[in-house]
């Protein structure tokens, strides 16, 4: 019989779905709505946080320093921070975030630069702290300052240039363009998010479409009318591959859009003196990219539909198909999530592992960067698990004890 | 037509082992007759039914029905069968004339075909008023009929009814005990199974009695009666089946 009977069906669970309101909020409402619940909040969290740790002025304590008028003033006359007399508990009070940083100078500090001893400047600070940090920076380089001006007098005092100790110097020069830079950091999440989107999206229908019909008794049913199993399997598939794709699309668009005004509110932040010197979403992904990125999904997103399929038809009831199903979307997250991470480069044997192969070469086509041989290799290998995953779908339909379990 | 040839279907049960559910059954079902199943919980009424209607493949043996080999050709024989149970729920989320429609596009029939023949069936059950209705929304005596609509779309030879009228009120189960006397009158072969004896005295031309997997006796009721010498009908079944119960079951 030709497939007529499996659009049939897949006509159906279309209608049906779409008349389900929990496949309807994680089909359409969660990806339209996370991209910009997550980028606008992310982000004026980003902007409220650093904006609050660079107005704050930190209050620093300087320790010792006993007859070393002259680094103690220098330290004195920093700007941006606040100086507080010193106790014994220092520690404590930087742990309780009371202070944000300590400095420690050696007694008879400025003797002893004058005798030319190296001594130690020790700088508390609380790792981690996002304001502790800004404090101990300032600290550093006003200490820096005053190394280098020491050096400078030195130079000086023994008739010396001051280029002395500036045999040469070094000069990074960045050939990426501006917009790769943050680009590669960013829009690794792209593909991240899609890949996760497919599967959350495909998980609803999924369970519906076999655990759920055997819970409402609908599965003996479709059974005695005369579509072949396998066409019933394949007409569902159909069903299950929509809602993740039509996820990931949505996903994609929502991303697009909430991207573009992420972007001019950070400008116009930036622009006020509020957040960061750079907005770090200046760039853009290409068409092009966003397209290769589907492409590339989709295989994954065949794999993902057929083994949900598969493994909630195994389950009596709803309850039971989505215990199942839970800890494979960690299964999903972790290879996604290890895509993104920085370091993790593509390799022959990496480019075989299903969903972390998929989310480096997505990483890599994101920020522009096509390998020709690894995306075909990666095609590959992905529509092969998908082919092996509709197979065992197929063949767990023909299963009587699976589709009448009890 | 219906003849079964020593229909068997085993099970696997992880507990229990192998679990011979159906042994040997045969008997053959004539069109314009019912045939009714009579057995307790468990003897292998519904394993057998849901066999002649391909839902389930016989471990050996095998069947025609209305002409087509089950296990040769199981599609022609679903094409030729309607098969209701209380199993066979109906989708919630679609509407009475969606459900019937999905169902007789599955037998290949033609949009302008099923609009005319649902019609007709909607109009001779009197389900026009909830026609658009979803499914979920309908009483149990309308979902009936909805299930009955889905059994008669494709007017199928060969009627098959897994206990319909379990957990049905008096009117619900009039309607399908009055819905299988009207496909005999079509001409249609029907069977049915149940463990209702008064269900079987009013309807069925012929008898099965089924236990423990096993068609004990077979014939009208009076062939029954000759033969068991007993007049009432659940004497008869269970003088035959009393001698297949352990003793310390029927002691307590």
């Amino acid at each position: 019989m030709s497939l007529r009977n499996a659009l049939i069906v897949y006509r159906k669970e279309l209608t049906d779905s779409l008349r389900d309101r929990r496949t309807l909020i994680s089909m359409v409402v969660v990806p339209i709505l996370i991209m910009p619940v997550m980028s606008i909040g992310i982000g004026a969290l980003m902007i409220e946080v650093v904006g609050k740790a660079q107005e704050e002025i930190p209050k620093v304590m300087i320790l010792g320093g006993d007859r070393s008028p002259r680094a103690l003033a220098d330290l004195m006359a920093l700007k941006g921070v606040q100086v507080v007399p010193s106790t014994g508990d220092y520690r404590q009070q930087i742990s309780d975030k009371k202070i944000r940083a300590a400095v420690d100078l050696p007694s008879e500090f400025d003797k002893s630069l004058e005798d030319g001893r190296v001594e130690v400047v020790k700088i508390y600070n609380y790792a981690g702290d996002l304001k502790s940090g800004f404090a101990a920076d300032k600290l550093e380089t006003s200490l820096h300052d005053y190394s280098d001006h020491t050096v400078k007098q030195r130079l000086e005092a023994h008739k010396l240039p001051a280029d002395l100790v500036t045999p040469f110097k070094v000069q990074k020069e960045n050939v990426a363009p501006p917009e790769k830079v943050s680009g590669a950091a960013i829009g690794g999440f792209l593909p991240y998010f899609v890949i996760i989107l497919c599967v959350t999206g495909a998980m609803y229908p999924a369970i519906d479409l076999t655990a759920g019909e055997k819970e409402r008794g609908t599965i003996e049913t479709i059974l005695c009318s005369p579509v072949s199993r396998t066409h019933l399997v394949f007409g569902k598939f159909l069903m299950v591959l929509t809602a993740a794709l039509c996820t990931a699309v949505l996903a994609i668009i929502s991303m697009g859009v909430s991207f573009r005004a992420a972007k001019a509110w950070m400008a116009s932040a930036i622009a006020t003196g509020r957040g960061g010197a750079d907005n770090p979403l200046n760039f853009s992904i290409g068409i092009k990219a966003i397209g290769a990125v589907f492409f590339m999904v989709l295989p994954l997103a065949v794999f993902f539909s057929a083994t949900l399929l598969a493994i909630a038809l195994f389950a009596k009831s709803y309850k039971e198909a989505q215990s199942y199903l839970s800890p494979l979307i960690i299964l999903v997250v972790l290879p996604a999530i290890a895509g993104v991470l920085p370091g993790v480069e593509l390799n022959a044997k990496l480019a075989m592992i299903p969903v972390l192969s998929t989310s480096l070469v997505c990483k890599e086509i994101v920020s522009g960067t096509f390998h020709w041989s690894y995306i075909g290799l990666i095609f590959l290998s992905s529509c092969i698990y998908a082919a092996a995953a509709l197979f065992i779908a197929v063949k767990l339909f023909q299963r009587e004890d699976v589709l009448f379990r009890t | 037509m219906i003849e079964a040839e020593r229909l068997c279907k085993v099970f696997q049960d992880k507990k229990r082992g192998e679990v011979r559910a159906v042994t040997n059954v045969s008997f053959t079902c004539k069109p314009g007759q019912i045939y009714g199943l009579l057995g307790a919980n468990g003897a292998g009424k519904t394993t057998t039914l849901r066999m002649l209607a391909t839902i389930l493949e016989p471990t050996d043996g095998t069947a025609r029905v209305a002409g087509f080999d089950l296990v040769k050709d199981p599609e022609s024989v679903r094409r030729n069968v309607g098969f209701l149970s209380t199993a066979t729920a109906l989708y919630g989320r679609l509407s009475a004339f969606e459900m019937v429609q999905y169902f007789a596009r599955l037998y290949g029939m033609e949009d302008a075909a099923i609009e005319k023949r649902i019609n007709e069936l909607f109009t001779r059950l009197e389900m026009n008023e909830f026609r658009d209705r979803r499914c979920d929304k309908l009483s149990t005596g309308m979902k009936q009929k909805v299930s009955i609509a889905r059994t008669l779309v494709h007017d199928p030879q060969v009627m098959i009814f897994d206990e319909p009228t379990v957990g049905l009120d008096v009117m619900a189960a009039r309607t399908i005990v009055q819905f299988i006397r009207e496909c005999r009158n079509h001409g249609k072969t029907v069977i049915f199974s149940t463990h209702v004896m008064s269900e079987v005295e009013k309807l069925c031309d012929h008898i099965g009695i089924i236990h423990g997997g096993r068609l004990l006796a077979e014939g009208t009721l009076a062939d029954l009666r000759k033969e068991s010498g007993q007049e009432d009908l659940e004497d008869i079944f269970v003088q035959l089946v009393e001698p297949y119960i352990p003793k310390e079951t029927v002691a307590s």
